[in-house]
């Protein structure tokens, strides 16, 4: 049922990578319920732009929750209260009028904050050119059916391959870890056969390109699994440090 | 050297060690229930682990995983700090689906350590160390049912006893599971598994512990 709600918005403004940011607050009239968030922040700075302010800086782009460019830390979750949406596939039915709504950038020393609620992420980039691929030769497409898979197998891999590589795992870990989106990417091509072959030079390669990119030390605490849009599983880290610990065992 | 240089690596030797540690608790839990049937039979189980070189060889390697469990558990702390970042949430909610104590591990293991102090001095200091170096003549470092109920036997002492072992209960509640799954040992199958094998371990072990707690503060 549609109808406008009047709220409060708490921002973290920041100018730059070095400066010092602080929370701003903004009050904004007559939203729809039926907008989404990021429809709400392009009200705001609408509004911003008029009264010749700078607009808030957000990531955002497909805003149809496949593509992993929006973030922003809403109400003590990342992504926001519901569950397993994006930013941009959460829409104001989930507040109330009168709401107080506190909008943070994803904090954590692997991800720097760029400028208000934008952050670096191109460390996810540098752990997936470790080793997030498999090297192939070009040359003839084989054919699809020619190496068998289990469906469980491929389910699996699957359901670690929807990760879009947020971040969101990170910005709800109290220890900043990236070990979820590392364990998901390892584990979409440990799964498979073509993956297989450099599964272990994989998983040494993009955890020290973890480590090395300063993020933090898994405790398990499930934060990640929890606050993931995609709902990727634990049992992938499980997989990830099995793949490491036998990797090492052979060396 | 992996162990020490990759994260996963650091991590093991946290599930080894604390696997160890939670191995080690299972028998002392055994030897304590002894003494609530039988005196006799629980000053032969002190005097067979009195200061013989079997029993300080494994002194030894207990105290050696301990140290190295604290040791690496601070170093890891001070990691995951660093890659926080200097700039916290202001509002930040714990998700349902995560424990308390999977958050609290640090704080758990201080509150551990502290009690471990106040039972080395209150058992070990008098016993196995006594028996090496004869600091303390008046006591006998075989007569543990004695110093049990003195120590217990003050109900105030009984409930500090108690505290502990809630403390050891959340610790390992979320310890236990979590080193099978830094192992690499889980999938979803077993992920829900573990979790309740390890509630209903910690739950039996630290109610061994407890019982003797009980029995001599507010019963014998």
């Amino acid at each position: 049922m549609e109808k406008n709600i009047n709220i409060t918005l708490r921002i973290w403004r920041q100018k730059g990578p070095k400066e010092k940011g602080a929370f701003k607050e903004y009050s904004l009239q007559n939203i729809s319920t039926e907008s989404s968030f990021l429809e709400m922040l392009d009200v705001l700075n609408e509004q911003l732009i008029n009264n010749g302010e700078d607009p808030v800086v957000f990531d955002h782009d497909c805003r149809e929750g496949i593509c992993g460019m929006c973030s922003l830390y809403i109400n003590g979750h990342p992504h926001g209260p519901d569950e397993d949406v994006t930013t941009c596939q959460l829409h104001m039915r989930k507040f109330n009028d009168g709401d107080v709504i506190t909008v943070e950038p994803w904090r954590s020393a692997g991800f720097p904050v760029i400028r208000d609620l934008m952050v670096d992420r191109s460390a996810f980039d540098k752990i997936m050119q470790a080793g997030g691929y498999i090297s192939v030769n070009t040359g003839g497409v084989p054919d699809a059916n020619a190496i068998p898979i289990p469906k469980a197998n491929a389910d699996e891999a699957m359901d670690a391959a929807t990760c879009i590589g947020c971040g969101a795992c990170v910005a709800a870990c109290k220890n900043g870890s990236a070990m979820l989106f590392v364990s998901a990417k390892v584990s979409q091509l440990a799964l498979l056969p073509q993956g297989r072959i450099e599964a272990a030079r994989r998983a040494k390669a993009m955890l020290s390109k973890m480590d090395e990119l300063g993020f933090g030390n898994c405790t398990n605490t499930g934060a990640c699994e929890a606050e993931c849009p995609k709902n990727i599983s634990i049992t992938n880290i499980a997989r990830l440090n099995r793949e490491f610990i036998k990797a090492k065992l052979k060396d | 050297m992996w162990l020490l240089n990759s994260s996963i690596g650091k991590k093991v030797v946290m599930s080894l060690t604390g696997l160890f540690l939670i191995l080690f608790l299972t028998f002392h839990m055994s030897m304590n229930l002894v003494a609530i049937f039988s005196a006799e039979g629980y000053n032969a189980v002190c005097e067979f682990l009195g200061a013989n070189w079997y029993a300080l060889a494994g002194t030894a390697v207990i105290a050696a995983g301990a140290v190295l469990h604290i040791l690496f558990a601070l170093w890891l702390t001070y990691i995951n700090r660093r890659a926080r970042g200097k700039d916290r949430y202001k509002v930040s909610e714990r998700p349902k689906e995560v424990e308390w104590a999977s958050q609290n591990m640090l704080v758990l293991g201080i509150i551990v350590v502290i009690g471990i102090a106040l039972h080395l001095y209150q058992f070990w200091f008098k016993m196995q160390f006594n028996e090496i170096t004869g600091i303390l003549p008046e006591v006998n470092p075989h007569d543990g049912y004695a110093l049990i109920a003195e120590t217990l036997g003050n109900p105030i002492m009984a409930v500090i006893y108690l505290v502990w072992f809630a403390a050891i209960w959340f610790h390992l509640t979320h310890g236990f599971w979590s080193a099978i799954q830094t192992l690499g040992w889980n999938n979803k199958i077993w992920l829900s598994r573990w979790k309740c094998i390890s509630n209903i371990y910690t739950t039996i072990l630290c109610l061994g512990f407890a019982v003797v707690a009980i029995y001599f503060g507010f019963i014998a």
